[in-house]
């Protein structure tokens, strides 16, 4: 079970999907037309959210790159300076 | 209120494009392909069920913290800051915080170490089989009624996205969440939870923003509360506890003790849809701190809940009243009334995820429970593996189209987070009582266990009805849930000492492991290195989290 798990990393599903959703909001962010403006109170809230996405989502991918997730051989833990090391704020 | 604008919204229907629907099919997308491969990936019945104990804490933390952000925290806690303000934030910082520490820094080693796979089975161990069935009946009607709270909020948003009628959403909706559980079991299950987190605050953190800059920031926000219904009590949390002159009609006896101390601590330490969570953890030192990571977040969650609550309060003049729409309604109005599209496709996402999610959590806590304390335990436990994990699918297919059923009845409540407190009043707070006695006072005999919780039982279901029938005035529901759930205890502990007192002890032996004092020898220490750093230790985050949740009170007293 070891390959889809590394392939699936938690980190790397979120990063992804923030990036693409990330990406989406800040172009249309871009576009937003005054009727989207005067919805959301004056804030391009599309273009603000969509970095802040583009933000986390590079956070996710860059921690997975720096500390990739040890393989778990079945039932030994693995004693290694893994992910514990972060309990999420 | 004077310059309150009145934005009815009897129909409400999200004004939704082909953007949005572009974000929501990239997010099921990516949960399928998750269920996938976590298909392939599932072997034994022990992955099926626990996700085969592998996880590091900071994913099962999130997916504790996401298990139990469902429809209760997202609408029902909005409805709830609405109708009651600021009194809200008891549910995070006395009702929540506490006990998740409590339940990492005490209990989770008795559940982790003790190997059972659900807190019935741990029923079984330190009581008997009667206690089990007792415990895992009452723990699975209850999820499927929760379930159906879920699948309700759930059909709310489809309505409110499609114009379906009510009953279409509710079956369409159990259809995706039955594909999207069958899929992968548990394992896909927490790493969805864990997706939903991060998405439905991404969604709901721009209607903060923007609510806030319309009502002229929390001074404006303040100031516009005092002149609602709600007046200066809505800032306020232990202002006017000790009579009844406060939004929730609750005195500070009953928070602490009804809230803060039986419903909570018999919610967080003994749901076993939250504790299955921790025991996927890899180790008993990830386990200890799964609830603690999630306290964390746990701590700001209502930032995204109650704030947005009290600004539906005071932009929507007729939010609760007859004709106007219901308290639930409150972040899906916001949605509506802020969120162009773009951002709006991730704020329905969000929410739909969570839904889904929530629900998820209760099926297959019902499933587990269903097999394992049910079936395996007391009908017939002499089939091979696998025969558990196809009976396990098919108790989420009953445990699905039960929850249908369950969302007609949650239906008929005009504020969610009421109904599922009666619900934790009835099956959380006896379970506790059992629980922490049983814990702590060795000599506690099995039959005590079984009489103590029936009891307890059903006391708490019949102050509740003493209450619908007039009977009892407790003032609000919420406070009539803080007694029923004192009620609840107080009677399993009388009678769990009586049955003692009368009935034959389990020997020490055999309670090894499962009480406190009678630690597990045989037990290894399957501690990882650098899980002695001080900054991993539980009492440490868990003291910090505490100090927090008492700091936080502070603007608010």
């Amino acid at each position: 079970m070891a390959a889809p798990r590394q392939l699936f990393d938690i980190r790397r599903v979120i990063g992804g999907l923030f990036l693409v959703y990330g990406l989406i909001l800040t172009a249309t962010g871009l576009l937003d037309g005054s009727a989207a403006l005067r919805k959301a109170e004056g804030i391009r809230i599309n273009l603000w959210t969509g970095i802040g996405m583009l933000v986390i989502g590079g956070a996710f991918l860059l921690w997975e790159r720096l500390r990739p997730s040890e393989t778990p051989s079945d039932d030994s833990p693995v004693a290694d300076e893994g992910d514990a090391a972060h309990p999420a704020p | 209120m004077p310059d309150a604008p009145l934005l009815a919204a009897q129909d409400l229907r999200l004004d939704v494009n082909v953007l949005d629907y572009v974000i929501l099919a990239l997010y099921f997308l990516v949960v399928l392909g998750i269920g996938f491969a976590a298909r392939r990936a599932v072997r034994s019945s022990l992955d099926f069920f626990l996700s085969g104990r592998a996880l590091p804490a900071w994913i099962t933390g999130l997916a504790f913290m996401s298990a139990n952000l469902g429809a209760t925290e997202v609408l029902g806690m909005a409805a709830n800051g609405a109708q009651y303000g600021a009194m809200t934030l008891h549910y995070y910082w006395i009702g929540a915080v506490p006990a998740m520490v409590f339940l990492g820094v005490v209990m989770m080693p008795f559940y982790y170490r003790s190997e059972v796979h659900s807190v019935p089975e741990f029923m079984r161990r330190r009581f008997n089989g009667a206690t089990q069935l007792l415990n895992a009946g009452t723990f699975a009607l209850a999820q499927i009624l929760i379930s159906g709270i879920n699948l309700y909020a759930l059909a709310l948003i489809m309505e409110a996205l499609l114009g379906w009628p009510l009953w279409l959403s509710i079956v369409v909706s159990a259809a995706i969440v039955l594909a999207y559980i069958t899929l992968g079991g548990l394992s896909s299950a927490i790493y969805n939870e864990v997706m939903q987190f991060f998405v439905i605050v991404a969604g709901l953190v721009p209607v903060v923003i923007i609510g806030l800059t319309r009502v002229g920031g929390f001074s404006g926000l303040g100031q516009k509360v005092r002149e609602s219904v709600l007046g200066e009590g809505g800032l306020h949390t232990w202002a006017h506890t000790a009579g009844s002159g406060n939004p929730l009609n609750a005195n500070w006896i009953g928070l602490v003790l009804g809230l803060g101390f039986v419903l909570s601590f018999g919610y967080w330490t003994t749901n076993f849809a939250e504790v299955q969570r921790a025991l996927s953890a890899r180790n008993t030192h990830a386990a200890r701190l799964t609830p603690i990571v999630a306290a964390y977040p746990k701590l700001v969650i209502p930032i995204v809940t109650v704030i947005p609550g009290l600004i539906a309060l005071v932009l929507f003049g007729d939010l609760g009243k007859d004709g106007g729409p219901t308290y639930n309604e409150a972040i899906p109005l916001l949605m509506n009334e802020f969120l162009p599209n773009g951002v709006l496709g991730v704020a329905v996402t969000g929410l739909l995820a969570s839904f889904m999610a929530g629900m998820a959590a209760n099926i297959s806590g019902f499933n587990t429970v269903f097999t394992q304390d049910i079936w395996r335990a007391h009908v017939n436990g002499d089939h091979p593996d696998e025969w558990y994990v196809r009976l396990g699918r098919i108790a989420t297919l009953a445990g699905v189209a039960a929850g249908i059923g369950a969302a007609f009845i949650a239906a008929g409540f005009g504020n969610l987070m009421n109904y599922l407190q009666s619900l934790f009043a009835f099956f959380n707070a006896p379970l506790f009582a059992t629980f922490i006695i049983g814990l702590f006072w060795r000599r506690m005999t099995p039959w005590a266990g079984f009489w103590g919780l029936l009891t307890g039982t059903v006391c708490a279901f019949g102050s509740y009805m003493l209450y619908k029938a007039g009977v009892l005035d407790f003032g609000t529901e919420l406070n009539a849930s803080f007694w029923g759930a004192g009620v609840a205890f107080v009677v399993d502990a009388i009678v769990s000492v009586v049955v003692t007192l009368v009935t034959a002890p389990k020997p020490d032996g055999e309670l090894r492991g499962l009480v406190y004092g009678l630690s597990d020898a045989s037990v290894a220490d399957d501690a990882l290195a650098g899980d002695r750093a001080w900054y991993r230790s539980p009492v440490a985050l868990g003291a910090g989290a505490v100090v927090l949740a008492a700091a936080f009170y502070l603007p608010f007293l």
